[in-house]
């Protein structure tokens, strides 16, 4: 039998299925450690990304955060944690909320920065106020791009967080590096499988919560953003090009 | 910080294997991205179904794309050829979406213009179109680079060479600086990287400063 055949035959014998280590908890785990970090860094990194892409003054920490978060290994922070903090959900959740941080702040950044001023220009001449200004008119057309943002984030840390594992944590990890480690392959290919499969189905649902968060009729004609490249890209744009005309813009 | 001053060498070898690991499908990726994605620029229906695939090609994540491929392909398991090709394919997902959409963003009038003194379209598209393209592909692909050099250091946890090997070694010896020296190393690394690859966009845009200045 190939590794491709045991790995299937491991994936659909109910047994595997059931108990504390099994792939139902499995799965459980990596649910959770995906969901507690991205909600961590929503937490952080919506807040901050709205308040400079209103007021459009600090555009320069943000490029420089998410560049420099972008540079920060995962692997390292995980290990780092661990050893100075013990084992535990603190580590990878630390490492992960580093990772998801950047694409959150650059999507939900570049979508406020990107409204059209002459959109906010026109609700503040019909008596709007800044909180209105962000709540009723800035937050929903950049919805597509801060969802966009949380897409991305979601990805890279379901695809991310298989490395808890290796700090004697749970998630589908375990199955890919134990895997590889006692020369078990197909093991390995069963967390490899369905690690793929789980980041299949999330970056589809968010997809469609992103086609859904378009505004008006346009989500029948506008392309949607594409992750990692639109939030990121839109915000080396912004933050080149851009930054100096939304300074001169927000004066105005 | 001792520990990294201690192995200097040791630094520089692993730097060495890191940046070929990650930087070798970069280029990879572009040779390949680059004519594919001009080639799919006019033709509607295959760039939608170039976009579904590089979306799913993106989807899969990177630990278990390493572990999947030797099943595909002829490579051994923990082969650096997986990395490699992997991490092309990622690239070149990136890359082939990005490519159409930055001939898609030249103005309109620069393209008639370029009609207008007589350009081939496939002159126009080598000579005009693709130069200008540049800025939004230099964006795509620092991102790319950046990512490939963390998705290398992940990829020690399955064996993988580089310098995420002082992550597992510092680990398993209980060693903090070594990690801490780990971290330092491939954050410099990715932050000199992403710097270079701007640069050297800029390099090849001088009139994008010109015009900027003006």
């Amino acid at each position: 039998m190939n590794f491709l055949q045991q790995a299937l035959a491991y994936l659909f014998t109910a047994e595997n299925w059931h108990g504390k280590a099994g792939l139902g908890a499995r799965i459980a785990e990596h649910l959770q450690y995906t969901g507690v970090a991205v909600g961590v860094s929503a937490l952080i990194a919506i807040p901050i990304g709205l308040a400079i892409g209103h007021t459009g003054r600090g555009s320069f920490f943000i490029v420089t955060a998410v560049n420099g978060l972008r540079a920060l290994p995962t692997l390292g922070v995980l290990l780092l944690g661990v050893l100075l903090w013990g084992l535990g959900l603190l580590p990878p959740t630390v490492a992960l909320t580093l990772l998801a941080v950047p694409p959150l702040l650059a999507g939900t950044y570049a979508g406020i920065a990107n409204v059209d001023p002459m959109i906010t220009d026109a609700a503040r001449s019909m008596g709007m106020t800044e909180r209105r200004v962000l709540t009723r008119v800035e937050i929903p057309l950049a919805m597509p791009l801060i969802l966009g943002g949380l897409r991305t984030a979601t990805l890279q840390v379901v695809a991310t967080a298989t490395i808890a594992a290796y700090a004697s944590l749970g998630g589908l990890g375990r199955y890919l590096i134990d895997g590889i480690k006692v020369r078990q392959f197909a093991l390995a290919l069963v967390g490899a499988l369905l690690v793929t499969a789980l980041a299949l189905v999330i970056d589809g649902l968010l997809a469609v919560a992103v086609w859904a968060s378009v505004p008006g009729s346009g989500r029948m004609r506008r392309r949607l953003p594409q992750p990692l490249l639109d939030d990121e890209a839109r915000l080396d744009a912004a933050g080149s090009a851009g930054l100096e005309a939304a300074g001169t813009r927000r004066i105005t | 910080m001792h520990y990294l001053l201690n192995h200097l060498d040791t630094a520089w070898d692993l730097t060495l294997i890191h940046l070929r690991l990650s930087l070798i499908p970069v280029l990879l990726g572009l040779l390949i991205a680059v004519p594919a994605g001009a080639l799919l620029w006019r033709r509607t229906a295959l760039r939608r179904l170039s976009t579904v695939l590089a979306g799913i090609i993106f989807t899969i994540p990177s630990l278990a794309l390493f572990v999947v491929l030797p099943l595909i392909i002829p490579t051994r398991i923990l082969d650096e050829a997986n990395v490699i090709v992997a991490l092309t394919l990622y690239t070149t997902a990136l890359l082939v979406r990005a490519v159409p959409e930055a001939l898609d963003a030249v103005p309109p009038p620069v393209r008639d213009a370029a009609t207008a003194v007589g350009y081939t379209r496939i002159g126009q598209l080598l000579r005009v179109e693709l130069p200008l393209s540049v800025p939004i592909l230099v964006a795509g692909v620092r991102v790319v680079a950046v990512t490939n050099i963390s998705m290398v250091a992940v990829g020690s946890v399955i064996g993988i060479g580089g310098l995420g090997t002082w992550f597992t070694e510092g680990y398993q010896a209980d060693k903090s600086d070594q990690i801490v020296a780990g971290i330092m190393v491939i954050f410099i690394l990715a932050l000199i990287v992403d710097m270079l690859i701007l640069l050297g966009g800029r390099l090849i845009t001088p009139w994008a400063r010109a015009g900027a200045a003006g």
